[in-house]
């Protein structure tokens, strides 16, 4: 596709080969061997990495509610363009999400018992649900973008007639696990440090992943720009910063508040390993980008903005991990760093993640805009649309070319 | 009706013989060596503080946390007490000893098959009305099997009976909701390594008010996005008939309702 140019890194095709094949040879490891010989877990940590990386990886994938969210429900259709990327980041982060939770199963042969065996009072079992399901919504989503490659369109129009309910229904499971990733630590208020633990986890889980997946709409918006010309308007990536910095707002706010109120303040103050984590993830994650992005002179500029949204998503791994690692090593004083296999698995899995990223991006109509002008008819929604299929390949990535009228509906929603 | 059963540990009667271990490793057809932690061979163990002995096994919680938590259902809590585990339903996600407040449920790391173990209260033996193994053991009476009620009331009475021997706690009677071990100790219990911070409401209440807002997030949530989408959706339309009507040209209303 010519309209796409993916960074071109350079070796990164010899890296991601070594990588998978790695992640290849430590999953055969694992799976003949055994978690024992394999992993660093133990009975006194029996979540590690691949846990964290699952939080991180359905937190960096929550692109995929939010913008569905906002065009489709909320009709910000301006924002249209960004839609099919962030609903394939969405759907890969969670196939290999879903991955990963089955290699980190003690019986990756029981893995589907959850769909017949129900626990409801297990947090658990809600998020195996809410995974399956969402999963399934989301192939849903991406399902036209290939029936209309191969040009087959009776299923699309079905799909779209009943697209609407299954947005509501896509952005509600997300909504629900996002925050139930952080429910999972409710139980353990005696195993993971006060710095971390917090009823509120689940309120905290879901207000960081929205300022994450933004952030990940916008490093995809720079990242995929052509020509040095950004994918989204400035004007729209500048709005999207406002939203970021206003979910940084509240998230520090909340947080903060919630740690004062509960006795917090000498764990925050006073110079431990964890309080360098604390402030590490706080500073680098939501303070310092949120101080970014109160400049209108950052929020317009690609370089400023490029780092002030890496900053958050680093600074939400960071978080992720610490709650899923750092806050549990204080009890029973017990360390675990994650062993060799455990991070060859995790690396492979991204890398994979990253080429079918691209090798998609390559080969379907994800990344164009859509020319042709119905305003009131958005795309998820509307009906087949045959010249697009046709002509991908002369679509430019031209910010939206959607007339005049539409961008100053959107003004109003 | 089915009474509660349970095991009054009364420290101060322990002798550190090891008994218990030595019955339970035998009515579990476990390897006979001593063992000082719990494993996936030792569903009881003897820690010694001073010259104290305390006996550790699953507390089989009122309110089981372990229980709770499970996805599957693989543990499952019976009204006379035990907390049983069944391994063909087990998918191995490890939340049970994650969330355990005791630290009980040790796993088979080195097996690609791997199945959770801790201690069974004897439920074949409960069945036939027999005390546990261990109990059945103990050569002191320090570790006493009985109708929970009962030995609650014998465990007020021993502490009553000789004021200063024992701390006046009984532990397990109301520690996470109640458990059916119960601890009797000459020292306060923090000193015995016991987690004294844990609370008397059961665990599992701490995700209850989060999973019981599922319903209501989903039925609001659903009404208030669909709600939403109609607004801006009507919004929209009527804005785009208006600036239709403005430029002259009458556009056919596509609806995608
Ligand atoms: S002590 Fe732990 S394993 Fe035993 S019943 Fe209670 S929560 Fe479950
Ligand atoms: S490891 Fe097995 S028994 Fe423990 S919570 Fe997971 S599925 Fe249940
Ligand atoms: S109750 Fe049974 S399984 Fe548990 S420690 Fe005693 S003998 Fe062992």
């Amino acid at each position: 596709m010519k309209g796409l140019r993916l960074p071109h890194l350079t070796g990164w095709r010899p890296i991601a080969t070594i990588l998978i094949l790695a992640g290849i040879l430590a999953a055969v490891a694992r799976f003949t061997l055994g978690l024992g010989a394999t992993t660093n877990l133990s009975d006194e940590f029996p979540w590690g990495l691949w846990i964290g990386f699952d939080f991180l990886g359905i937190g960096l994938a929550a692109s995929g509610f939010t913008i569905v969210a906002a065009v489709h429900l909320f009709h910000a259709e301006e924002y249209e363009p960004i839609v099919r990327p962030a609903i394939l980041t969405a759907f890969i982060g969670y196939l290999l999400v879903v991955l990963v939770l089955i290699i980190d199963l003690g019986r990756p042969d029981h893995f589907w018992h959850p769909l017949v065996m129900w626990n409801p009072h297990s947090v658990m079992c809600e998020i195996s649900w809410c995974l399956m399901l969402y999963t399934t919504v989301l192939s849903l989503e991406f399902a036209p973008i290939i029936l209309e490659k191969f040009h087959i369109h009776s299923p699309i129009k079905w799909i779209h007639a009943v697209s609407l309910p299954f947005m509501i229904f896509g952005v509600l499971l997300s909504t629900l696990h996002q925050s139930s990733f952080g429910s999972l630590y409710l139980i353990v208020p005696n195993r993971l440090h006060a710095l971390w633990y917090t009823p509120l986890l689940p309120v905290l889980f879901f207000i960081s992943c929205i300022a994450s997946g933004l952030s990940m709409i916008v490093l995809e918006s720079i990242i995929f720009s052509r020509d040095g010309r950004p994918f989204l308007p400035t004007r729209l990536r500048a709005n999207l910063a406002k939203a970021i910095a206003l979910a940084l707002a509240v998230y520090f706010v909340v947080r903060i508040q919630d740690l004062l109120s509960r006795g917090g303040f000498r764990d925050m103050t006073t110079l431990s390993y964890y309080s360098v984590a604390f402030w590490g993830e706080l500073l680098i994650g939501f303070v310092i980008p949120f101080a970014m992005l109160l400049f209108e002179r950052i929020r317009v500029s690609q370089t400023g903005l490029y780092s002030a949204s890496l900053m958050v998503v680093l600074g939400f791994a960071f978080n992720r991990m610490n709650t899923a690692i750092t806050g549990l090593e204080h009890y029973p004083s017990q360390t675990y760093f994650p062993s060799i296999i455990e991070i060859f698995i995790m690396l492979g899995i991204t890398a994979c993640g990253f080429c079918a990223f691209s090798f998609i991006a390559e080969r379907l109509p994800i990344f164009r805009v859509e020319e042709s002008g119905d305003p009131f008819h958005h795309e998820a929604l509307s009906g087949v649309q045959e010249p697009l299929s046709e002509s991908p390949e002369c679509e430019d990535l031209r910010p939206s070319q959607a007339d005049p009228i539409s961008r100053a509906q959107l003004h109003g929603g | 009706m089915t009474h509660k059963k349970a095991m009054l540990i009364d420290i101060s009667l322990c002798v550190g013989c090891n008994a218990c271990q030595a019955g339970c490793k035998e009515e579990n057809g476990l390897p006979p060596n001593e063992e000082k932690y719990l494993s996936l061979t030792a569903y009881t163990a003897l820690s010694k503080y001073n010259d104290l002995y305390v006996r550790r096994m699953c507390q089989h919680c009122d309110v089981p946390t372990c229980v709770s938590v499970c996805p599957v259902g693989a543990l499952t809590k019976s009204g006379v007490g035990p907390v049983s585990y069944d391994g063909e339903k087990c998918i191995g996600c490890r939340y049970c000893l994650q969330a355990c407040p005791f630290h009980v449920p040790k796993y088979e790391w080195s097996s690609t098959k791997p199945s959770i173990r801790k201690c069974k209260f004897c439920p074949n033996r409960l069945a036939k009305g027999r005390p546990t193994a261990c109990a059945e053991a103990c050569p002191t009476g320090a570790t006493k099997f009985g109708d929970r009620d009962e030995l609650l009331i014998e465990a007020a009475r021993r502490i009553n009976a000789e004021p200063g021997k024992y701390v006046t706690r009984i532990y397990g009677e109301q520690d996470v909701g109640g458990t059916s071990m119960l601890y009797l100790s000459p020292v306060p219990f923090e000193e015995l390594g016991f987690d004294s911070r844990l609370g008397k409401i059961p665990m599992p209440m701490l995700t209850m008010s989060a999973l019981s807002k599922v319903p209501n997030v989903l039925s609001v949530g659903g009404v208030l996005l669909a709600g939403i989408w109609w607004i801006t959706n009507r919004r929209t339309e009527v804005q785009a008939h208006e600036s239709a009507l403005k430029q002259g040209k009458t556009q056919p209303q596509e609806d995608d309702e």
